[in-house]
């Protein structure tokens, strides 16, 4: 949203090639990536990506609702376990 | 009476501030949608003809989105955020500031009013 439209969105080159190879060959595989600054483009539709968060792989399956978005902004990076009390640690697990 | 897109508008206001009574509208758009209707800002709510009444519907709805409409975008552009799990979303979902502001303190807009976490020492002392 931030970065200017002339610019167009910033997909990692080595990102890209991989998707455009897996969408040639009409694959589907999980693609690891620690590129969470990528912009997500139509052609990811449909690819799950396994997007670090620092800690692991966080699988994200693309839908069409999220392009325009950064893969980053769907992995998590912290994880909150809610505060004290043996109730707040039942709900946390939970999730 | 002025009845403009379900709301009622003030009687006793310039029209620029009565205007803003709908959601949607703001002092600028008020602004520009007189100047478009070729209404004086300065008239009040009640000076209003008929004629000059129904320019100003029309031109509202034309050109804006208010009330319903709007309320209903914006709240389907949170579901949008919410349904895709993104980032965003979840901070809204968690009613938690959405921008990257801080939540140690403030952020009462978003989280309501406080809430006294009852207990607080008792759990403490159990560890």
């Amino acid at each position: 949203m931030t970065r200017s439209l002339k610019k167009g969105p910033y997909i990692e080159p080595s990102l890209q090639k991989k998707i455009d190879r897996m969408n040639e060959a009409g694959e589907k595989k999980v693609i690891k990536t620690w590129s969470r600054r990528s912009t997500i483009s139509p052609d990811f539709v449909g690819h799950t990506m396994a997007v670090h968060n620092g800690n692991k792989f966080i699988p994200v399956y693309v839908t069409e609702n999220m392009v325009g978005h950064k893969l980053g902004e769907f992995s998590p990076t912290r994880f909150f376990r809610g505060h004290g009390g043996k109730l707040a640690e039942r709900t946390a697990k939970k999730k | 009476m002025a009845r403009i897109s379900g709301v009622d508008l003030p009687r006793k206001k310039r029209v620029e501030i009565g205007l803003t009574y709908i959601f949607g509208i703001g002092r600028s758009s008020a602004r520009k949608i007189l100047e478009e209707t070729g209404i004086d800002p300065n008239t009040k709510v009640i000076d209003l003809t008929d004629s000059e009444q129904t320019r100003l519907r029309s031109v509202i709805e034309r050109d804006f989105k208010v009330e319903g409409a709007l309320r209903t975008e914006v709240a389907m552009n949170i579901k949008r955020l919410m349904d895709i799990g993104c980032y965003r979303g979840i901070r809204h979902r968690r009613k938690l500031p959405v921008r990257g502001q801080r939540t140690h303190t403030n952020a009462r807009s978003n989280k309501g009013p406080r809430v006294a976490i009852a207990g607080k020492k008792k759990v403490k002392a159990k560890k």
